[in-house]
């Protein structure tokens, strides 16, 4: 039985190629994340490793906010020359250097634009001697107040050499520094990764970096010959005791390492989402190729049972061949994962200047390849599988036309199973996202399943837009021909369209909702803001504010201040306003309790949904650990676009940059918005970050960043969109094969190449089109459902991307031309005489 | 005047193979069949009939000597001169019937005028589906029918287009005895009432008697012919030519 398997396995080479091939890229996808987060990991590692190289322990303080990645950046506690006299005093240890480095140095280049990193920090230190692997490459330390040295591939990037004058932005505004020094990292390095590094004499660090003289962030200590770096530490700890962490070095790069190993942890569990949908596609190509095999070899089935082959020999027979393709595109698919893990591993690390470590195959890719490949070609060959147990030897006998089943089990299951879906994510949006993502799954499998009984009526009206011709006539009844493979051929290419529609349904009812609350609600001309990166957001000189408020024209100027901070023991954010009155004109706030005057310094005006009532006291430890309590004065009515906590000017004492990071600017009726808007940029001149934009401006720069979201979105699902093409083309392939005879005949009464072509390519623009039509009405289906889930966080109404949703209708009939050409040129070339014979 | 025949070979050679295997099946065959005529071409197994059909309908190719239909040289014609040769000169019909399952039997029948872009003359459909006989199942799929009316439902789209000649490929073979009948009555009428060219591969007797000429083929080569054939003067013809093989 295995040997006539195998035998029937090889005779159908291209079809299994096909199938396969699906396996292969998911596989690769899967396996290939693995590689590239492996080795970045182990990269990481070794980075870290070697910059705490020279250092037996370390001492920092318990983080002032303590937050996990996902809900915003840690802010690391600070320690004091007095911690540092006491850790030089303890027994075992030879040398310590107080250590300062803090997010938020940014250097002005020579273009008189800020270097920026893509979100990786720009620390900014103090020098503290070549330690830590830290080599002078050139030039001297910094040895005065107005001195600074900056990391080599820095200095490549601004554009700068020792000798000139170059801006820095610290937590104060632009102050301008003589270059004295340029300096790299042991191993020839530039750079420690993506950061950069601007390092000052230490007290101007220490007041730069962290507000305040006397302060450092970490404690770097050599012990003396002979001392066991566990022994200090421990003797470290007791000493220094509570509100102080004590690591060995090693420890103190694990530490740091596991956080880089975290966020690599969760980029790895996106790209593994994006495999799953590429999969999830693949099963419906799978279980296509071998629905249609087992239809065609009816005969040869039947006759292997009327010879004595049990049912259960059938079901292994064809789960044998399942087996067998799993495994060689698992194989496959892990090498090419292999390939293509290293490959963005060096594109990776040459992009953000990471010393490669080295590319491994983890044991997770191997386990995770093959467990894929194979679950993934046997759920999909299960129900061919029984089918195939189910031919009846007889019809060994008779002439089978295998009768076109009645498609009523299969849309009532459709319908329920949807309707399931459905009500899984309904409840899933308030409840769990991993329970919606399961009803988006689950209906997708109900609209594959509907999809048989949608197709005959689609394909009829799609069909018409071809039918001018009599190959476009052909062509679209054959796609009608077997709803059934239409149908699951179609719900492939469905799968990614719909989810990108979705996405990009909720993301354009996002932006328009903001438009619209923004057009409604906010009645200033100007905005004065930056780009933000993740840690510390762009400032600008608080001095200026007077200033600006004397601009022709301006009439009001509400400068905003914030910062991370523990409100009530819980994470929250402070911000400050210079004219609070201001702002509730701006952004058409009404009072609910108190008064919306501007909050003495001790005072805070809240939203109605703070849950904090008029005369509540809010204590706050802010992020420079300064504690505070405010009494609230005033709740205001939280708006579409403003809302949270404004605290009184009290508050900006407690804030690690003490400078407005945004400004609305209000222009009396008659002024000259250019005119003015020149003023302020000219007042800003020393803050290139900051761009002066009216709404429209500002709102368009948020879009281009979601449209860039957008983008990637799309790029990943696009080898989802890729399989979908793949079953097209196995589909149609199938197609000409089944129907070589009548191929012959329409070339012997008169049809030509080009006409035979054109064909078979409108059958595949049907399918295509059709599942792009499906892809769209379940993805509008899934983004209003999410929309309408999250109408309590702003999203107002259902806005469909219409333009977007016209290319991807476009683009399915494009990629039926494209998924048409081999199968149609293989049309085109049948021997009309072998045709006409061929039984 | 001298009318040009509907279709002609000239020195036709056909040869399969190569080496050892090599099999000769038409070897310097001519013939020629003449305008509103019906001729049959008969001969034992393998003696050559269904290639001579083949290479004279311009299917299959020669390996020398040249075929002629009308006027038009077939031999030596491209991919594009062939589908133009067979959608405007020449009808089919088969053993196995073959319509589109897609159609139903009306759009079947104008088929390969629709392919050629052109309407079809109102008064030659009508009496081509009068003749036909199918009646109220025009518009039917091909399914629905019974194997006599799909190869009528043939025949029909054979003649529609009025080709110079129609080839039948034992059109019969798949019929059963009464409906065989009726396509070869329909076959011979269309040449007696309106004209019609056809040649006819076949290896029943009974079939071959409905023509007006019948070509004996044995081993590639033309060996006999008959004109107004009956059933049993084919038979003894048949006789003698496997007694001889």
């Amino acid at each position: 039985m295995l040997r006539a398997t195998l035998k029937s396995l090889l005779a159908r080479k291209l079809r299994l190629i096909l199938s396969g091939l699906a396996v292969l890229l998911g596989v690769m996808f899967v396996s290939g994340s693995f590689v590239l987060t492996d080795s970045l990991g182990r990269s990481f590692d070794n980075m870290f490793a070697n910059s705490l190289s020279g250092t037996d322990v370390i001492v920092t303080a318990d983080p002032a906010i303590n937050v996990s990645e996902m809900e915003g950046e840690p802010v690391p506690g600070m320690l004091t020359s007095a911690d540092l006299a006491a850790v030089r005093e303890t027994t075992g240890v030879a040398q310590a250097i107080g250590d300062v480095q803090a997010d938020g140095a940014r250097v002005i280049g020579a273009n008189g634009k800020v270097v920026a990193t893509f979100g990786p920090p720009r620390f900014g230190g103090n020098w503290t001697g070549e330690v830590g692997g830290r080599e002078l490459r050139e030039g001297v330390a910094p040895s005065a107040a107005n001195e600074i040295v900056v990391n080599a591939a820095l200095a490549k990037k601004a554009g700068i050499k020792v000798g000139d004058q170059v801006g820095v932005l610290t937590t104060q505004p632009k102050q301008t520094f003589k270059l004295v020094g340029i300096f790299g990292y042991e191993g020839r390095l530039d750079s420690r990764g993506p950061v950069t590094e601007v390092l000052f004499t230490e007290p101007v660090a220490q007041k730069l970096m962290l507000g305040k003289e006397g302060k450092f962030t970490s404690i770097s200590v050599t012990t003396a010959g002979g001392s066991d770096p566990v022994a200090v530490r421990d003797a470290l700890k007791t000493k220094l005791g509570k509100g102080y962490v004590v690591q060995t070095g090693s420890e103190a790069a694990a530490a740091i390492a596991s956080g880089f190993k975290e966020a690599l942890d969760v980029f790895n569990k996106i790209l593994l989402g994006f495999a799953g949908v590429a999969l999830f596609v693949g099963i419906f190509l799978i279980l296509n190729t071998f629905s249609i095999i087992v239809a065609q070899r009816t005969k040869e089935l039947a006759l292997s049972r009327a010879l004595g082959a049990s049912r259960g020999q059938m079901i292994g027979s064809v789960l044998v061949e399942a087996v067998v393709i799993g495994l060689i595109a698992s194989v496959l698919g892990l090498a090419a994962g292999y390939g293509v893990g290293a490959l963005l591993s060096q594109l990776f690390a040459s992009f953000s200047e990471v010393q490669l470590a080295g590319v491994g195959l983890p044991l997770a890719a191997v386990i995770s390849a093959f467990a894929v490949g194979l679950i993934v070609t046997i759920i999909a060959a299960i129900m061919p599988a029984i089918r195939a147990s189910r031919v009846p030897p007889v019809a060994a006998l008779q002439e089978v036309a295998t009768p076109d089943r009645p498609l009523t089990k299969l849309t009532v299951s459709g319908a329920i199973i949807t309707a399931i879906g459905s009500g899984l994510i309904a409840f899933g949006i308030a409840e769990n996202v991993w329970l919606m993502f399961a009803g988006v799954l689950t209906a997708f499998i109900g609209v594959a399943l509907l999809s048989a009984f949608l197709a005959r009526p689609a394909v009829s009206v799609l069909g018409r837009v071809f039918s001018w011709s009599v190959p476009g006539k052909l062509g679209r009844l054959n796609s009608g021909r077997n709803p059934r493979r239409t149908a699951i051929t179609a719900a492939a290419l469905m799968v990614g369209i719909a989810l990108v529609t979705g996405v990009n349904t909720i993301v354009t009812s996002a932006e328009k909702s903001l438009r619209g609350s923004v057009a409604e609600e906010f009645h200033a001309e100007l905005i004065v803001s930056g780009q933000g990166s993740p840690g510390l957001q762009p400032t600008f000189d608080g001095t200026l504010l007077p200033r600006m408020k004397q601009v022709p024209g301006v009439t009001a100027v509400s400068a905003e201040y914030g910062d991370q901070a523990m409100i009530d023991g819980k994470p929250g954010w402070v911000s400050v306003n210079t004219d609070f009155p201001a702002a509730v004109k701006m952004f058409s706030l009404s009072p609910v309790a108190g008064s919306l005057a501007q909050p003495g310094p001790d005072e805070v005006i809240v939203d109605d949904d703070s849950g904090h009532h008029l005369s509540d006291v809010i204590s706050v430890q802010h992020a420079n650990g300064l504690q505070k309590t405010y009494t609230v004065t005033g709740v205001y009515k939280q708006g579409e676009i403003y809302g949270g906590m404004v605290f009184g000017s009290g508050a900006i004492e407690g804030m690690r940059q003490q400078l407005p990071s945004m400004a609305f600017v209000d222009l009396s009726d008659n002024a000259n918005e250019a005119a003015a808007r020149k003023s302020l940029e000219a007042l800003l001149v020393d803050s290139p970050e900051m761009l002066v934009q009216n709404a429209d401006e500002y709102l368009d720069a948020q879009s281009a960043e979601t449209a860039q979201f957008l983008l990637m979105i799309q790029v990943l699902l696009g080898l989802a969109i890729l399989i979908a093409v793949l079953g097209v083309v196995n589909t149609l392939a199938l197609s000409v094969l089944e129907r070589t005879r009548e191929l012959g005949l329409l070339r012997a009464i008169g049809l030509g190449r080009m006409a035979t072509m054109r064909m078979i390519t409108v059958e595949a623009m049907v399918i295509t089109v059709f599942g792009a039509a499906l892809g769209l009405a379940v993805g509008v289906g899934l983004g209003t459902a999410v929309v309408r889930g999250l109408a309590d966080e702003g999203l107002k109404e259902v806005v469909l991307p219409w333009e977007q949703m016209g290319i991807y209708l476009v683009l399915g009939a494009v990629v039926g031309v494209i998924a048409a050409i081999l199968p149609a040129i293989r049309a085109a070339r049948t021997n009309v005489l072998a045709a006409i014979s061929y039984e | 005047m001298t009318m040009t025949p509907a279709a002609r070979a000239v020195e036709v050679w056909k040869v399969y193979g190569t080496g050892e295997a090599q099999v000769q099946a038409l070897r310097g065959v001519s013939a020629e069949f003449e305008r509103g005529k019906y001729t049959a071409i008969m001969g034992p197994s393998g003696s050559g009939k269904s290639t001579l059909m083949h290479c004279l309908a311009g299917l299959d190719t020669v390996n020398a000597g040249t075929v002629y239909i009308g006027e038009t040289q077939v031999t030596g014609l491209g991919d594009a001169g062939l589908t133009k040769l067979r959608r405007e000169k020449v009808g089919f019909i088969f053993q196995q019937f073959n319509l589109l399952p897609t159609l139903t039997a009306a759009e079947n029948i104008t088929l390969p005028l629709a392919i050629a872009g052109r309407q079809p003359d109102k008064a030659w459909y009508d009496t081509v589906i009068l003749t036909v006989g199918l009646g109220d199942r025009l518009h039917h799929r091909p399914s629905e029918l019974s194997g006599g009316q799909q190869q009528r439902v043939a025949c029909a789209r054979a003649l529609v287009s009025r080709p110079e000649v129609i080839f039948a490929d034992e059109p019969t073979g798949n019929l059963d005895s009464r409906s065989g009948t009726d396509v070869l009555n329909f076959l011979r009428d269309s040449v007696r009432q309106h004209g019609q060219t056809i040649v006819m591969v076949t290896h029943d007797p009974n079939a071959a008697s409905y023509a007006d000429r019948v070509v004996f083929l044995a081993d590639g080569e033309i060996v006999d012919e008959i004109l107004s054939p009956t059933a049993d003067s084919v038979l003894d013809r048949m006789k003698k030519l496997d007694r001889n093989a």
